[in-house]
Parts: structure tokens; C-alpha cells; sequence
């Protein structure tokens, strides 16, 4: 069983798993059930200013079957008095004092920031997370991500923050920029001590085709929200990466959007989480989702030799590289398993239509749109596959690839329905390694 | 070693069971993970109210999903250890499959008895393979627990015992463990090897297993009670009860359960050429379940005779279903009254057509009586006590007997129910024993 125990930014927490501020984190009775199901903790739902929110706040797109793969909303920070959440971490705290409890904040002067980071450390917060990140209605009033969207501001309030907290300061990035490094920088410049990533992104869910109203609908009219669940984590997964790699980002980073299960978690730790925060999925299913999460990660770890979760922070960072400094000499075609293929054809079309035409089934790939083999696209006979049957006798045609014509892009990898039937294959072809960079120094590109 | 006791025989490598494909084939990695992702993950899922053993089936399908088999077979396991074989032989279209939602949805159920195969028999194949053990055993508590019958529901409770740091010791009276999932599950279900795979399992972790012992023969009560602090009674039930008509007694008539063991576990076992009819007496599932291997077997005409109409049957729907398929017919509403012979051979079995009211003789090869098994006949200690049709009467929640120390479960309280009921029973005089002592339970 691995230790999974970390240490981010001086605040210690049994696991890796936060509830990122959000629904789940609105409330003591919750956070506490969450702590109870195995989180090891939470960063509460965004205090500040009494606001009011609207009804109806969430929008969500299905795909294949799953609902849930995006989520929108257009909710604002927490409407419950500060008094009454400060009073609720308090409570948390005294009974779970080894769980991290965060202070998720946002205000707008200077004076506001001093009196409720007073506040929230005088309630035991372990820290706090400035949320520079919210895409919706708040930035409206020059707060949420129109901080994160101008580095001056933000390393200007992190390093008010700085100066009147004791607990640790974590600074919630919005991804509604063009390059993370901006923000992040800025961050680190105003003496951040850690980073947190990434809030949603700025979305229209989509329309109602009855009536031509915007979703989620408030009476007749809506407005962008923002944008999370699983949609969302190859985004986050690339700006967390991008703050990991460079050096100049030395403080430790949490990192948030789309995190579903124990695999996408480790996928975060792996590109330099230290903690991960996790919203939509227990939204969907319930703080339960964590159960599997701590068992799967634990068990993964155990499979790798690595006796801690610490062993596993930033291991897949090193092999992030510019595109300039990938092997241009570097080769794989794809094979085709003919035993587990289930005649489909599914990556024929793929190749033909989507990629390079070098898949070829026997009757050549022209006739089955046009009853012709022709366009000198004729697969050479020595690559076609011999024709199997299935037990019926039914023909099952076995794509083949012409390995000599392959690229090597992956598509019809992808889209096989059938695991492990298409594999990309290296193949040796006796060059050495040579990328852009390299070509661009000698010279020759 | 204990009078009579033998080391465990190994199992005859030409049976006839080998004969039998499984009727619900194990799913490939792909079948697996499209059908775990198909779970909707239902909170206070009515399929865990519906299995006896409670297991969080939401639970372990999104583990599968996930690709943590590990974790997903100790879901399983924690709460019934005999996990393997009850994802095989269990009737999940009246448990768990029968419950899922998506049948509101007119959907396909998702079929979680092939899950739950996938995921133990993936996690035990990667134990016996030297991979970390599921379960570590607590420490040695001093406690000594004797079980009689090595069937499921001593499996189980023995399992959750060792895991808790407990001793237990199992006696068994024939050569192989495991009760009738060794001996009478039908074998396109679950196989001897299989039940056997699982009982080793079991016992590496810490459980001792004496064969060849019996209770009333080779060892007494009195003797047990006073070297252990509990005793645990999975005594299942006894042989076939027996028609008792004339003819009946003599070649070519069979006891189900006998026929069926004789397939599973005989050693060069065959049906002779010149049978190709057999009669089964009795409409419960041990009916079915023989007259539809013996039709899997080839015979070409299989019937089953009973007393009543098929509304009135015991056995499941599906079962008779199963059976149909494989050309086996029901005769409603006959009563058998002599078995008609030639010297050893059978001709007919004569029987009363109930509605008729005439004696009609119905040829056939073989008559196999499944009419029911019997209950045990030595004597019990003092206050351990049956009830009118002969099952040991026990505390519902803790499956104590009237005896302080003694427990009961699985057939022998119930009169014949189902393997995962044996392993609930076994699991929750298990955890009755440890909250008596005040001990934890051991399942991480
Ligand atoms: C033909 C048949 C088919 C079945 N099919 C299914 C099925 O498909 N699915 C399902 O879930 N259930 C099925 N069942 C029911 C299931 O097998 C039983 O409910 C289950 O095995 C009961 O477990 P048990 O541990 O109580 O008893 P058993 O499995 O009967 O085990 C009792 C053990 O105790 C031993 N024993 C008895 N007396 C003594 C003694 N005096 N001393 C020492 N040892 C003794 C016996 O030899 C035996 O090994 C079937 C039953 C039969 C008969
Ligand atoms: C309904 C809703 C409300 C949210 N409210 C807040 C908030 O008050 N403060 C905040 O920092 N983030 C808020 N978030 C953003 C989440 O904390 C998180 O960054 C985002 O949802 C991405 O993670 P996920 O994909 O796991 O949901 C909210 C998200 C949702 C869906
Ligand atoms: S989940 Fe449904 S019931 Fe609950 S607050 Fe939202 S709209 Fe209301």
C-alpha cells in the first residue's frame, strides 16, 4: 500500500484528492461527508461579497451515450453569508484537523483582501486560493479572470495577499489566455506559493433548437458560462504542463479539469501535480468517485515500485519538448492484427478519406464507391492480406497497410474499435536522431 | 493428524464434466470494458439489495472500467470470499441482472456475473502468478475455530476467519473440498478444477483442511467443542431421497446428485452406448440441471416427469429454459408408479396420468430421481436444534445456534438454497464470532 501522503506549498493532506471550490464545497455538513468518503481535502466553494445567482445555472453535453462529458455553468461565487461559511470551517477544521481545509477567495480592494484573509486564518484555514480564474459574470466586474487575464493585476493582489496571510497563498489561474506562462510568471512574481489550474473555460453550451434560446436558459435569454468535466482535462493537462516544465515556475502546482478517475489523476501527477482538485466528476457520481481513486492510484503505485505518491510528481515532465526538438528520423507503421479484426473497415475508410490512402482492402479502393478500381490508386498485390472467414463463411476482409506508403499517424490506431487489434510498430531505418533544431543549426532546413 | 483424515485426492484427469463447453462464456478485455462502461453507477443500486452478499456491484464494474482489477476483486472478495465461483454459478437473472435498471429502460441488463468472473479469475490468475496477494491475514489472535463440511459456507466463514487472524481447521468427510460446487454444480457452469482453484485460494491464507473426516464417525462434537472456541456447521444436505416404487431399486436407476458427481468427478465415467432415453423425476433446478447435461451429453431423448403443472415448478424459468433449448420436454402432471425392468434393464417407467386418471408406460433407458435430498441423521449437541423439516434452527443475524458456540449455515439452516447464501451465512457467523471476542475484521 503506497504512502499517499503529500505536502503542497506547506499544506499537508493524507492524499492527493481536493474537491476544487465549486457545488461540492459549498457547505461544513458536505465537506465533511467528503472527508468521511476518503478526500483528503477541500478547497471551499469561493467566498467574498454577498452576491445574488441566477436560475437555471447548468448545461452539459452528451457524447456516446455518457452524460456529462462537458459541463457548463453560469454560477457565481458562493451566496451564503461569509459569517456562516467561516464558522463552517471552523467547525471542519476542529474535526478533521489532519484534512486540508482552503479558503477559496475573491474580493476587490485592497482593504477587502486584508479583512478576509484576517478572517479566514483566524478560522484555521490551512490556506488560501485567490480565484483569478471565474470566466463568468464576475470578471463583469473586473474580478475572477479578469485578474488572471492581466499579470500586473494579479502579481499586485498575490503580493497583497502575501503580505497579510501567514497560511500558505495559492493563486486559481483561468485558461482564458493565450500562453499560461503569462499568468503563472506573474504568480510566482508576486511571491505565489503555489499554483492551482485550471478554472473553466469560457463556453456557450449550446442552443435550443425549438425555441433558439441559449442553454442553460434563464427565462428567455443566457450568457456564457464556463466550461469543465472531462472535455476539459487534455486543455488542463497541457497548461499544467507547460508551468511544470519551465524553470522559472518553482512552486508546486494543483492541478484541476476533467480529473474522473484514479488514471486521469496520475496523468496530472505525472505532468507535476502535486494535489489534484476534482469537481464535475462528484458532481456527477457523488463524493464516492474517491474511493476508487485512492485504491486505483495506490494499486498503480504499488505496480510501479514507487512506495510514494511523491515518487510519481513530474516523472512524465521531462519527455514534454518543443516540436522542434523531436526526431524527424523516427518511424512507426501500423499493423494490422488479422486474428482479433473484426472486418469493419472502419480505418480503411479512415486512411483513405482522413489520411494518406494506404490501407487497402482486397477489392481495391475505388470500387466500393464507384464499382471502378482505378485513379492509380490500385493496391499493389503485394500488400493485400489474404481474405478470411468469419465461422459462418461469411468473407471478413482484413485490411492490410502498405507499410511503405504508411506515415505513421496514428488514425487508424484510434479509430479500431477493437483494443490492441491496430499497433503502431517502430521500424528501423538506420538514421540517427535528428530534429528541426538540428537540421536549423546546421544549416539545412 | 486427525483419525481418518487424507490429504486432499486430486481430481481424475478423464471426467466426463471436461465434455462441457460454459454456457456463459468469460468476456475478453474488450467485452469486459465496453460492458463495465455501459454501468451507469447507480447510487443505493438495487442491484446490491438484490444479492445476498451485498456486494458494491456499482463499485467494483467502475474498477474494471478504470483497468484497477485489483481493487475491484477485493470489492468482491471482502464481502464474499467465495467470489470466483459465485460469479459462475449464481442465478443472476433472478439476483442482481435481475434488478438492473436498465431493464426499466427495455435495455439489456448489464451482465454482471460475467464482470464479476473477469475480475476475480483475472486477480487470482495474477496471484497464483506471484503478483501481491489481495489479502493480508492479521496477526495470530490465538483463537481456534473447527468447521464441519468443506462447502461454501465454511469456506466463507473459514476465509473471513484466517483474514481476522483466527485458525481455522475444516473437516470434511469425502476427498475433495468445495461441497457441491465440486460435486454438483452443473458443469457448464462451473467445473470441479475451477471450485477446487478457488478453495486453495481460500486456504493460503491460513485455513487448514482435513479430508476424509466425519463428523459422527471419525471425530465427536464433544471433542471439537472442547479444542476450539466456536464451531461452525456447514453440513449442507445428504444424499438423494428416493422414490421407493417397485423396480426402482437396481441398475440404470440413479439419484440426481449421485449421477451428476459420478460426471463431474468420476475418473473414466461414460454413458453406455445403448442409452439414448432418460426420465427425470422432479421438476426442480437439480431436474433440470441433469436431464439438460445429460441431453448435452448427446443423449437424444430426455424428458422430465413431474407431479404438477410447470406454473408450479421450483425451478427458475430460465433454467427450464436452458434445457428446452437442448431439446429437453416437460411432462406435467404424471406420477411415477413402478419401474418397468428386463433383468438389469430398464424398459419404461409406468406412471398415472393425473388427468386421465389412467396408467400409461413411458419407455426410457434411465430413470434419475431428483426429487429432493435428504437431512443428515446423527445426533446434535445440546441445544442445537432443528425445526420441523429437519433444517438447524439459528439467530437470523448472527447465525448462532442454540448453543453458545456453535453456528450453522448454508444448506443445512436453509434446506437448499443457493451458494451465495452459504457464503452470507458463513460470512456473517464469521463476523458474529469476532464482535463476540471483540476482535477486528481483516480484509485489507
Ligand atoms: C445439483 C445441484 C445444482 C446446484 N446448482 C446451483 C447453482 O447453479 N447455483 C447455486 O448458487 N447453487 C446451486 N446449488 C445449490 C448449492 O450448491 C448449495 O446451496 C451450496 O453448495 C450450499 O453450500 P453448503 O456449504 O451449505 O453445503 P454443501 O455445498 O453441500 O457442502 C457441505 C459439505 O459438508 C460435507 N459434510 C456433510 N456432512 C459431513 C460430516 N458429517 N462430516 C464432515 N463433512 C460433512 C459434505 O461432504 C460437503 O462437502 C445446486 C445444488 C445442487 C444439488
Ligand atoms: C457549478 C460550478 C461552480 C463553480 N464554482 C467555482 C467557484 O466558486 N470558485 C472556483 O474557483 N471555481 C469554481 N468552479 C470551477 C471548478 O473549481 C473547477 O476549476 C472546474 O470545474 C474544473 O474542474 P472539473 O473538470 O473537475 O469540474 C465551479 C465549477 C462549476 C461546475
Ligand atoms: S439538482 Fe435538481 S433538485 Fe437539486 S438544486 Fe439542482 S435543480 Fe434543484
Amino acid at each position: 500500500m503506497a504512502d499517499l501522503s503529500v505536502n503542497m506549498a506547506g499544506i499537508e493532506s493524507p492524499n492527493p484528492f481536493w474537491l476544487a471550490s465549486g457545488p461540492p464545497s459549498n457547505s461544513g455538513e458536505q465537506v465533511m461527508r467528503a472527508f468521511d468518503a476518503g478526500w483528503g481535502g477541500a478547497v471551499w466553494k469561493t467566498l467574498g461579497e454577498p452576491i445574488v445567482n441566477v436560475s437555471s445555472r447548468l448545461g452539459a453535453i452528451d457524447y456516446g451515450g455518457v452524460a456529462m462529458a462537458g459541463l457548463n455553468n453560469i454560477e457565481l461565487i458562493t451566496d451564503r453569508p461569509l459569517e456562516v461559511n467561516l464558522k463552517e470551517i471552523y467547525e471542519v477544521k476542529k474535526k478533521y484537523p489532519g484534512h486540508a481545509v482552503i479558503a477559496s477567495l475573491m474580493v476587490e480592494t485592497k482593504e477587502d483582501w486584508r479583512d478576509i484573509i484576517k478572517r479566514c486564518e483566524d478560522s484555521g484555514a490551512d490556506g488560501l486560493e485567490l480565484n483569478f480564474g471565474c470566466p463568468h459574470g464576475m470578471c463583469e466586474r473586473g474580478m475572477g479572470s479578469a485578474v488572471g487575464q492581466e499579470p500586473k493585476v494579479l502579481t499586485e493582489i498575490t503580493s497583497w495577499a502575501k503580505e497579510f496571510a501567514t497560511i500558505p497563498v495559492l493563486i486559481k489561474l483561468t485558461p482564458n489566455v493565450g500562453d499560461i506562462l503569462d499568468p503563472g510568471l506573474a504568480a510566482v512574481a508576486g511571491g505565489a506559493d503555489g499554483l492551482a489550474l485550471i478554472n473553466t473555460i469560457k463556453s456557450i453550451i449550446g442552443v435550443n433548437l425549438d425555441d433558439l434560446t441559449l442553454r442553460p436558459t434563464v427565462g428567455a435569454e443566457s450568457t456564457n458560462g464556463g466550461y469543465c468535466g472531462p472535455a476539459v482535462k487534455p486543455i488542463a493537462l497541457h497548461m499544467v504542463g507547460a508551468l511544470a516544465r519551465d524553470e522559472r515556475v518553482n512552486i508546486p502546482i494543483s492541478g484541476i479539469g476533467g480529473i474522473s478517475d484514479w488514471r486521469d489523476a496520475a496523468e496530472f501527477i505525472a505532468l507535476g501535480s502535486t494535489t489534484v482538485q476534482v469537481c464535475t466528476a462528484v458532481m456527477h457520481y457523488g463524493f464516492r468517485v474517491v474511493e476508487d481513486m485512492l485504491d486505483g492510484l495506490s494499486n498503480y503505485l504499488d505496480e510501479q515500485g514507487m512506495p510514494s505518491v511523491n515518487d510519481l510528481i513530474g516523472k512524465a515532465v521531462p519527455g514534454f519538448k518543443e516540436w522542434g526538438e523531436l526526431d524527424l528520423n523516427y518511424n512507426v507503421v501500423a499493423k494490422i492484427n488479422a486474428d482479433t479484426c473484426i472486418g469493419c473497415q472502419l480505418c480503411y475508410v479512415a486512411c483513405l478519406d482522413g489520411a494518406h490512402q494506404c490501407i487497402h482492402t482486397h477489392q481495391g479502393p475505388c470500387v466500393a464507391f464507384h464499382g471502378e478500381s482505378d485513379h492509380g490508386m490500385n493496391p499493389r498485390i503485394e500488400v493485400l492480406a489474404p481474405v478470411n472467414h468469419d465461422p459462418n463463411g461469411n468473407a471478413l476482409f482484413v485490411p492490410s497497410v502498405d507499410e511503405v506508403e504508411c506515415i505513421g499517424c496514428n488514425l487508424c490506431a484510434l479509430v479500431c474499435p477493437v483494443p490492441g487489434c491496430v499497433t503502431m510498430v517502430p521500424v528501423d531505418n538506420g538514421k540517427g536522431r535528428e530534429s528541426w533544431n538540428d537540421r536549423m543549426a546546421k544549416g539545412e532546413a | 493428524m486427525t483419525a481418518g483424515s487424507r490429504p486432499p485426492a486430486s481430481l481424475p484427469a478423464d471426467r466426463l464434466e471436461q465434455q462441457f463447453v460454459d454456457a456463459k462464456p468469460a468476456l475478453t478485455d474488450s467485452e469486459a470494458l465496453i460492458e463495465a462502461n455501459r454501468c451507469l453507477f447507480c447510487h443505493d443500486a438495487p442491484c446490491i439489495t438484490a444479492c445476498p452478499t451485498g456486494i458494491d456491484i456499482p463499485a467494483f464494474i467502475k474498477k474494471i472500467a478504470t483497468g484497477n482489477i485489483r481493487g475491484s476483486a477485493k470489492t468482491i472478495f471482502s464481502v464474499n470470499m467465495t467470489g470466483a465461483t459465485t460469479a459462475r454459478v449464481c442465478p443472476v437473472e433472478e439476483l442482481c441482472v435481475g434488478a438492473c435498471v436498465y431493464i426499466h429502460l427495455n435495455a439489456k441488463p448489464i451482465q454482471i456475473g460475467k464482470l464479476q468472473r473477469y475480475a476475480t479469475s483475472k486477480a487470482l490468475e495474477r496471484e497464483a502468478r506471484g503478483g501481491p496477494p489481495l489479502f493480508t491475514p492479521l496477526p495470530d489472535t490465538g483463537k481456534k475455530v473447527a468447521l464441519i463440511g468443506a462447502g461454501p459456507a465454511s469456506l466463507a466463514c473459514a476465509a473471513h476467519l484466517a483474514l481476522a487472524g483466527v485458525t481455522p481447521v475444516i473437516y470434511e468427510k469425502s476427498e475433495h473440498p468445495g461441497g457441491l460446487n465440486t460435486t454438483g454444480i452443473a458443469p457448464y457452469k462451473l467445473k470441479a478444477e475451477d471450485s477446487l482453484r478457488e478453495v486453495e485460494w481460500i486456504l493460503s491464507h491460513g485455513v487448514t483442511l482435513k479430508t476424509g473426516v466425519e463428523l459422527g464417525r471419525d471425530i465427536e462434537f464433544a471433542q471439537l467443542l472442547d479444542e476450539c472456541d466456536a464451531l461452525f456447521l456447514g453440513l449442507g444436505l445428504g444424499g438423494d431421497t428416493r422414490l421407493d416404487i417397485p423396480g426402482s431399486d437396481g441398475p440404470g436407476v440413479w439419484g440426481a446428485t449421485e449421477l451428476i458427481r459420478a460426471i463431474k468427478n468420476s475418473g473414466g465415467f461414460t454413458i453406455p452406448d445403448d442409452v439414448s432415453s432418460a426420465l427425470v423425476v422432479g421438476a426442480g433446478n437439480t431436474a433440470i440441471d441433469i436431464a439438460r447435461e445429460l441431453a448435452m451429453l448427446g443423449l437424444p431423448d430426455v424428458d422430465l416427469v413431474y407431479r404438477r403443472t410447470e406454473e408450479e415448478m421450483s425451478g427458475y424459468a430460465h433454467e427450464l429454459e436452458g434445457a428446452r433449448s437442448y431439446g429437453v420436454r416437460l411432462i406435467e402432471q404424471v406420477q411415477p408408479l413402478e419401474v418397468i425392468r428386463n433383468g438389469d434393464r430398464v424398459e419404461a417407467l409406468k406412471v398415472l396420468d393425473l388427468i386421465n386418471n389412467e396408467e400409461v408406460e413411458l419407455p426410457c433407458d434411465w430413470v434419475v430421481e431428483a426429487i429432493g435430498q435428504r437431512k443428515f441423521s446423527f445426533s446434535l449437541p445440546d441445544g442445537v436444534n432443528r425445526d420441523d423439516k429437519g433444517r438447524i434452527e439459528v439467530d437470523e443475524a448472527t447465525r448462532r445456534t442454540g448453543h453458545p458456540d456453535v453456528y450453522a449455515g448454508g444448506d443445512c439452516i436453509n434446506g437448499g438454497k443457493e451458494v451465495v447464501h452459504a457464503a452470507a451465512d458463513g460470512r456473517e457467523a464469521a463476523f458474529a464470532m469476532l464482535r463476540g471476542w471483540d476482535l477486528p475484521r481483516g480484509n485489507s
